[in-house]
C-alpha cells in the first residue's frame, strides 16, 4: 500500500498501452480499458487523498536513491486536490467521449496518456521531473487536439506546439538557472538552498521570472494566450472539454508549487517587483480576456477567452500570497475545471443536437432543448459566481484574500470581473431563454426549410457517420456537470477547512 | 571587455541561438522552418546546460580518472530533454504533413489567405 504513489503515473501509462494493444485484436476496445484505467486512477487518488489529508504529506523515494538526489514524490493536500481533480474529470470526460468523441484506439491511448502526465506534475517533487511531464502532457495535448478533422484541428494543435514548446523551454531555462544557483532540482531542497544563495541574487530572480514565464504561457495568461482560443477551438468537443478542464489547471498548480513550495513567500516579500509584476499579469488577463471573449461570435472561442479571465483570478491569488487567497485560489481551479469543461460538453451536446455553434444561433434553444439550455445556463451563472455555485465560493476567498493584503486595485478588478463574466454570459443566457427562436424559419422561410431538409437528406446521413447520434452518457454528463457545480459550492467551505494545515504549512 | 565575452563564449552562444531560435519562428511564414527555429531555440537551452557543467580541466565522473570532475548530472537532464525535443519534432512534422495535404502548401500567409476563420 505504501508504494501506492508511483502507481498514480504508471497505472494510466500502462492502460494507454494496453488500449493500442487491444487495439490489435478487438477494434473497439479502447474505451472499455480507458474507462477501466480511469476507475482504478480514481479509486487510488482518491485512497491517497484520504491519507494526505488526514495528516502529513505523503512522500515516496522513487526506486530507492534518497531524497534530494533522487526523483522524490509529495502528496500533500494540493497535489491530492489535484490528482483526485484529474482522475474524475478523466472519467467524466470518458461518458461523454464514448459515443461523441473520437473513437478510435489511439485516442483512447493518448487521453490516458494526457492522465498520466497531469498526475505526474500533480505529484512530483522535483521540478526536472516536473519538466518531463509538462512536456508529456503538453506532446498528449497537442495530438489531442489534432485528433479532429480537417486542417482546422491541425493547424491550431501546431501553434499550440510551437507556443507550448517555447513555453515549456523557458521552464526549463529556468530551472537550469536555479540548478546553477543551488545544485539541486528536489523542491523542498531548493527551497531551502534558494534562501542560502539569498534572494537578491540575480541568478534566483533569473530563475524566477523564465520559470514563471515558461507556467504563463501554459496557463495562457494574457499576452501569450494566443494559442488556447484556436486550440480550444479546433478540437473536437471532447478534447476541448476534457484540456480546458485540466491542462491549464494543472500549469496554474504547478506555478503554485514554484511560488510557494520553491520560492516560498520570502521570495516575493524581497521583490516587490516580482509581486507587481504577477499582478499586472492577473489584472490585465482577467480584463483584456474577459473584453476579447465579449467579441467573439462562436461559442467555443468565446468560452476559451473566458478561461484566459478566469485563470488571471487565479494568478493574482498567487500574487496576493495569503492563505484565504490561496485557498481560494485551488477552489475556484477546481470549480473552473468542472464548470469550463462542463460548458465545453454542453455547447458541445447542443452542436450535435441543433447545429449551433455561434451565440446567434442560440436564439430560443430553450424551446428547442431544454436540458442543454438549463444545463448550459446553471453552469454560465456559476462561472459569473451566483452564491450558491462553486464559482462564487473561489472568487469570495480570492477577494477576501485580496482585502486582507490591501492589494486594492486587484481587489477592484476581482470584483469588477465578476461584471465582466456577466458581460459575455448575459449575452448568451438572454439568447437563450429570453428571445424567441428564429420566427423568421418558422414562418416565412417554412417552404424553402423543408425542402433543404429533403435536399440534405444525403448529406445528413453522411453527417450522422462522422458526428455520432446524442446518447444518453452525454446528456447524464452534462447535467452531472451542471449539479456539481452547485453542489460543490456547498462542499467548498468544508474544503477549505480542510486545506488548511496543507496552505500553513506551504506560507510557513 | 573582450576577455569577459571570450571567457563566457559558449553562454553568448547559447543566448544568440535562442535569438536566432525565436526570430525563425515568428519570422518565418514557411512552418517546417518554424519548427526548425524551434529546434535551433531548444539546442540553445541544451547548449547553456551542458556550459554550466564544464569545469576547466576537469575529467569525466569516473572512478579511475583524477578529481576534479565535470558535473554529470546536467548531461543526464539534456539527455531526457533532447528525447522530448525529438518527439515534439516528430509531432510537429506529422502535423505539418497533414496541414500540407489539407491546404496543399506550407505557406502560413497562403493558409490564412484561403482560411477565413482569426
Amino acid at each position: 500500500m505504501n508504494d501506492l504513489p508511483p502507481f498514480l503515473v504508471a497505472v494510466p501509462l500502462l492502460g494507454s498501452v494496453l488500449a493500442l494493444l487491444a487495439g490489435l485484436v478487438r477494434s473497439r476496445s479502447g474505451w472499455p480499458v480507458a474507462v477501466c484505467t480511469a476507475l482504478v486512477q480514481t479509486g487510488m487518488a482518491a485512497v491517497l487523498a484520504s491519507r494526505a489529508f488526514s495528516g502529513q504529506p505523503v512522500r515516496y523515494v522513487v526506486g530507492g536513491f534518497s531524497a534530494p538526489f533522487g526523483i522524490e514524490l509529495v502528496i500533500d493536500g494540493l497535489s491530492a486536490t489535484m490528482a483526485v481533480l484529474v482522475a474524475v474529470v478523466a472519467l467524466g470526460v470518458l461518458g461523454y467521449a464514448r459515443v461523441a468523441g473520437p473513437r478510435s484506439n489511439a485516442f483512447y491511448a493518448t487521453y490516458l496518456l494526457l492522465v498520466a502526465g497531469l498526475s505526474g506534475m500533480s505529484i512530483t517533487g522535483d521540478v526536472f521531473n516536473m519538466y518531463v511531464f509538462l512536456e508529456i502532457t503538453g506532446l498528449a495535448a497537442y495530438a489531442l487536439v489534432a485528433s479532429g478533422e480537417g486542417g482546422r484541428s491541425a493547424r491550431a494543435a501546431l501553434k499550440y506546439l510551437l507556443v507550448g514548446t517555447v513555453g515549456a523551454s523557458l521552464f526549463l531555462l529556468g530551472i537550469g538557472f536555479a540548478y546553477v544557483a543551488t545544485g539541486t532540482l528536489n523542491m523542498a531542497d531548493l527551497s531551502a538552498q534558494l534562501a542560502a544563495v539569498g534572494y537578491e541574487s540575480p541568478l534566483v530572480r533569473a530563475a524566477f521570472g523564465l520559470l514563471v514565464v515558461g507556467l504563463f504561457v501554459k496557463i495562457a495568461v494574457f499576452p501569450i494566450h494566443t494559442w488556447q482560443p484556436a486550440a480550444y477551438a479546433g478540437a473536437p468537443d471532447s478534447v476541448s472539454a476534457l484540456i480546458s478542464a485540466l491542462v491549464s489547471t494543472i500549469a496554474a498548480y504547478a506555478l503554485i508549487r514554484i511560488v510557494f513550495t520553491v520560492f516560498t513567500v520570502e521570495f516575493l516579500a524581497a521583490n516587490p517587483f516580482a509581486q507587481t509584476v504577477l499582478v499586472a499579469a492577473a489584472v490585465v488577463s482577467i480584463v483584456a480576456g474577459s473584453v476579447l471573449a465579449v467579441t467573439q461570435r462562436e461559442i467555443k472561442r468565446m468560452l476559451a477567452y473566458s478561461s484566459v479571465s478566469q485563470f488571471g483570478l487565479i494568478v493574482g491569488a498567487v500574487a496576493v500570497a495569503n492563505g484565504t487567497a490561496l485557498t481560494g485560489a485551488m477552489i475556484h481551479l477546481v470549480g473552473h475545471a468542472v464548470m469550463k469543461g462542463g460548458l465545453f460538453l454542453t455547447s458541445g451536446l447542443i452542436a450535435d443536437e441543433t447545429d449551433a455553434r455561434t451565440v446567434d444561433d442560440y436564439r430560443g434553444l430553450a424551446e428547442r432543448f431544454p436540458v442543454g439550455s438549463t444545463a448550459f445556463g446553471v453552469l454560465a451563472l456559476a462561472m459569473v459566481g451566483v452564491p450558491p455555485a462553486v464559482g462564487f465560493v473561489g472568487k469570495w476567498y480570492i477577494a477576501l484574500g485580496a482585502v486582507e493584503a490591501q492589494a486594492w486595485p486587484l481587489v477592484v478588478v476581482l470584483l469588477l470581473s465578476t461584471l465582466l463574466t456577466l458581460a459575455y454570459f448575459a449575452r448568451v443566457i438572454e439568447r437563450i431563454f429570453f428571445r424567441e427562436s428564429p420566427d423568421v424559419d418558422a414562418g416565412a422561410e417554412t417552404a424553402p426549410d423543408e425542402t433543404l431538409f429533403t435536399d440534405g437528406e444525403g448529406e445528413r446521413e453522411a453527417d450522422d457517420a462522422g458526428r455520432p447520434p446524442v446518447s444518453t452518457g452525454m446528456r447524464a454528463t452534462v447535467v452531472l456537470a451542471a449539479v456539481l457545480a452547485v453542489v460543490l459550492g456547498v462542499a467548498a467551505f468544508e474544503y477549505g477547512q480542510l486545506l488548511e494545515p496543507t496552505i500553513a504549512r506551504l506560507l510557513a | 571587455m573582450i576577455d569577459f565575452l571570450v571567457s563566457r563564449i559558449y553562454y553568448l552562444v547559447s543566448f544568440l541561438l535562442l535569438g536566432f531560435g525565436a526570430y525563425m519562428m515568428i519570422g518565418n511564414a514557411n512552418l517546417v522552418k518554424k519548427v526548425i527555429g524551434m529546434n535551433v531555440f531548444q539546442t540553445g537551452i541544451f547548449l547553456f546546460f551542458i556550459v554550466t557543467a564544464f569545469v576547466d580541466g576537469a575529467s569525466p565522473p569516473l572512478l579511475t580518472a583524477p578529481e576534479p570532475y565535470v558535473s554529470p548530472l546536467p548531461h543526464v537532464l539534456i539527455l531526457t530533454a533532447i528525447v522530448v525535443g525529438v518527439s515534439l519534432t516528430a509531432v510537429a512534422l506529422g502535423l505539418i504533413v497533414r496541414i500540407y495535404e489539407e491546404y496543399g502548401t506550407l505557406n502560413e500567409d497562403a493558409i490564412r489567405r484561403v482560411t477565413s476563420d482569426e
